[in-house]
């Protein structure tokens, strides 16, 4: 049980405490309800870039990593397609520090032309490293562009293409800065030896003269229901064939989603998984096979992927993961499958919050989808799902009409 | 209104009393020595069996990594699927890592899982078979792996690199082939096993909140096996390092390649050397760190990369100085001409006192961070005593952090942080 203390302040910047007097260490978390789902589809990449720039100076302090390290601190921050969080841990007695910086740069950037010219080029770095210079690196690219049509999950964070980052001007950021950067569409969480009074003290001391700014209503077009079977083949300049198949599953908040994740884990989850299993050890027709899901807020993907062993022919592959995926859809999942996979679950989320740092980082996820509370009651929730609600799951996910195959040939 | 020009007061890390929390050492009847860490409030347990099994001991490249690897994959009562659907029913995680002196097991699990799992890690390091058919699919899919990872310029340069500093064939310098592991054998990986794990030198570390009968359990389930202390007599090999002659490489891995992998790096002491605590702050201004001096200039200022770092490798007979990032293609000379310019100034000017304070309360800060949990603190412990150290290397390393000088560090730059011994590599 994870325990913690919610408070409001006046500009709606909502504060969440977990008090944990067995470290030495805080942490300090802002959570931002940003991500690039709400980028313009001509200039996407732009939240991740922003990330970046958060840390190129703010208003009244123009260095941020100096006076962190000194206190002994150090931060990151990371952008998905659904949020951007920024945390910070150092020793617990000098967490001032972090309020000081964080609370100055949410009152405002100091917007360097200097900081976005440098900052462009190293995402652009960054994209090369992760994407291009990368065998299969643009796979990704092209499932998401495949499995949606009119969501903004077609992108991925990294952007689109280059050019979008490249073109990024200061009045961009500026306007971006002050529609979502706001106290009203923020959450803050402080986590380990710290006490909720004290805590209480510095967010209105730094935090609570930030103006308030506007609530960010979410308008983003939601994907239509998928009735097609649709299939891209690629060739490109890598050594193995691989074979991307994904399905749009449940929203993070619903039923579908918890299912989905057990889902995952009977499939690709380990080595006693069923397509490891079947497919690389029996059948040998995969050098290596995954099963995995996005995780995301709005409806996301659940994933298969792997890369085929040379002289198998693609067609066979495929055909294999269909009839693993007739199985799981023909026959309930048995007791002790589904006890494992519930073990494996109940192991995975303990073994996470062990460190203070991941247990700050989802009080503000789980406060964002609705209650920080959710991460007490997450357990109870994969631990009463049945077997024929696995069955009936299976059944919707892994409809073909549901199903986006990509085919990623190998030229050599 | 509050001030934000001002920075709130801070507890300098010099202040910070940091304390390596003890372990408690107990010996199983066959001399097998277990390091206790009983910290900690959560029902979580990392268990680790550390064997002298890494590939120094290995006489044909690869062996030691597939012993290793399948260990897990059939004993004479359980097949792989058996055995890896045992620790996943538990919600456990058994995984295994080969080293150059040391090769692991470590088990992940909940306190209360313990004695269900123990009968089976104990089955293994008793009994593993290496069925030919699991080697069959290990070669294959491995052959295929490297194919994958032999097209990243990252992979190479890395590999590359070792082999420069240690020669191709040291422990640490020597890389795997298709062919090698198209020429391992059932056999070899069995003798392999039955000298290096079944009757091997082993150590145990055990980290969590301990539950009761702990100590009792690994006695009945290890105590007895034909394992054998770490500190038991055995042929330790001796492996020359023979650095390359050549000190300066450019390689085409991949004519679409939009970035270069450069690695620059030199050969340095091992941990018993007085230079190597000290050289862990210079490299902390260096390179250690995101505030660091290369990445301010390489990144923050030029912007010619997504992340560059400096550190001393982490191995036991020697360790080397190195310098890695990925830079556009465009600007991979002057990303090694800029590397360069600030080993230069370490060497003429003495670090200001801003600066080196910044760097000491960061080493200071992150390592109260580092130590705060059981697993941590064994992996620190770990370390110390497998590279033949005790708890004063630790406090050592804590005072020369706190106190070591400009002058001292500007002395040790211009000792080592001299461009005529290092190599440099670029892969695109």
């Amino acid at each position: 049980m994870i325990q913690f203390d919610r408070f409001q302040l006046a500009n709606g910047l909502r504060v969440i405490v977990h008090e944990d007097v067995s470290t030495p260490m805080a942490v300090l978390d802002v959570l931002y309800d940003v991500g690039a789902r709400d980028e313009d589809p001509g200039k996407t990449g732009f939240a991740h870039l922003f990330e970046h720039l958060m840390f190129g100076g703010s208003v009244n302090i123009a260095d941020f990593e100096t006076p962190l390290q000194l206190a002994g601190g150090e931060n990151n921050a990371y952008t998905s397609n659904d949020l951007t969080n920024y945390y910070i841990q150092l020793p617990a007695e000098n967490i001032e520090t972090a309020f000081w910086l964080e609370s100055d740069r949410m009152l405002s950037l100091a917007f360097s032309e200097k900081s976005l010219e440098v900052q462009r080029k190293v995402v652009c770095e960054e994209f090369k490293e992760h994407y291009l210079n990368k065998p299969y690196g643009d796979a990704w690219f092209k499932m998401r562009e495949l499995a949606y049509k009119k969501h903004p999950y077609r992108w991925m964070t990294i952007g689109k293409e280059l050019s979008h980052i490249e073109n990024v001007q200061l009045s961009d950021v500026q306007h971006f800065f002050f529609k979502h950067y706001r106290p009203v569409n923020a959450i803050l969480v402080v986590a380990g030896n710290v006490k909720t009074a004290q805590i209480r003290q510095l967010a209105e001391k730094w935090f609570g003269d930030i103006p308030a700014g506007e609530k960010y209503i979410r308008q983003i077009p939601q994907e239509p229901v998928q009735h097609e079977v649709r299939k891209l083949e690629v060739r490109a300049d890598v050594p193995l064939d691989a074979l991307y198949k994904c399905y749009h599953m449940a929203s993070r908040t619903e039923q579908g989603y918890y299912v989905a994740e057990l889902i995952t884990e009977v499939l690709g989850g380990g080595g006693s998984s069923r397509l490891h299993e079947a497919l690389v050890k029996e059948k040998k027709l995969f050098s290596q096979i995954e099963c995995y899901h996005t995780g995301s807020s709005d409806k996301g993907l659940l994933i298969i992927e792997g890369k085929l062993i040379k002289g198998v022919k693609m067609a066979d592959a495929d055909k294999a993961i269909e009839e693993e995926l007739e199985k799981i859809k023909a026959h309930a999942i048995d007791e002790k499958e589904l006890t494992k996979v519930k073990n494996k679950t109940e192991s995975a989320i303990l073994f996470e919050d062990m460190s203070v740092m991941n247990r700050a980082n989802s009080l503000a996820i789980y406060e964002l989808l609705g209650d920080a509370n959710m991460m007490n009651t997450e357990l109870g929730r994969y631990q009463a799902i049945t077997a024929a609600e696995m069955l009936e799951t299976s059944r919707q996910l892994f409809d073909p009409n549901n199903s986006n195959t990509l085919y990623y040939y190998s030229n050599n | 209104m509050v001030n934000r020009t001002i920075a709130p007061v801070i507890k300098d890390a010099v202040e910070f009393e940091l304390t390596l929390p003890p372990y408690r050492q107990y010996t199983l009847s066959n001399g097998v020595e277990v390091f206790a860490i009983d910290l900690g409030n959560l029902d979580t347990l990392m268990i680790n069996w550390v064997f002298y099994a890494g590939n120094c001991y290995e006489e044909k490249n690869m062996v030691a990594a597939a012993a290793n690897s399948l260990i897990k994959n059939g004993t004479s009562k359980h097949n792989a699927f058996a055995i890896n659907e045992h620790f996943e029913y538990y919600g456990s995680y058994f995984n295994r890592a080969c080293n150059h002196e040391t090769a692991d097991i470590t088990l992940h699990c909940l306190s209360k899982h313990v004695s269900e799992l123990l009968p089976m890690v104990s089955e293994i390091l008793t009994d593993s078979m290496y069925p030919g058919e699991e080697l069959d699919i290990y070669k294959k899919n491995k052959q295929q792996h490297l194919q994958v990872s032999l097209k990243k310029s990252e992979f190479v340069a890395s590999r590359l690199i070792d082999a420069y500093l240690f020669g191709e064939e040291h422990p640490y310098g020597k890389y795997s082939s298709l062919e090698d592991y198209a020429a391992l054998e059932r056999t070899e990986l069995s003798n392999y096993y039955k000298k290096y794990y079944q009757h091997g030198r082993c150590l145990i570390f055990v980290a969590g909140k301990l539950p009761a009968g702990i100590l009792e359990e690994l006695e009945k389930n290890f105590g007895g096996l034909q394992l054998r202390s770490h500190r038991a007599e055995a042929e330790i090999p001796d492996h020359r390092i023979l650095p390359a002659a050549q000190k300066k490489y450019t390689l085409q891995n991949d004519p679409n390649g939009v970035q270069g992998s450069i690695r620059i790096a030199r050969n340095f002491p091992n941990r018993h050397h007085p230079d190597f605590q000290k050289m862990q702050v210079l490299n902390n201004v260096f390179g250690g760190f995101f505030g660091s001096r290369l990445m301010d200039n390489i990144r923050e200022d030029k912007g010619y990369t997504y992340g560059i770092y400096s550190y001393l490798v982490n191995s036991k007979q020697e360790s080397a100085l190195m310098i890695s990032t990925e830079a556009g293609k465009e600007v991979c000379a002057a990303t090694i001409e800029e590397v360069y310019k600030e080993m230069k100034l370490l060497r003429e000017e003495p670090i200001d006192d801003e600066e080196l304070q910044m760097a000491r309360n960061y080493m200071i800060g992150t390592l109260l961070g580092d130590l705060d949990g059981p697993f941590q603190v064994a992996a620190r412990w770990k370390n110390i005593l497998l590279n033949g150290l005790d708890e004063n290397y630790f406090y050592e390393g804590i005072r020369i952090a706190k106190t070591v000088s400009p002058e001292e560090l500007q002395a040790l730059a211009v000792k080592y942080l001299d461009p005529e011994a290092f190599f440099e590599l670029t892969v695109i």
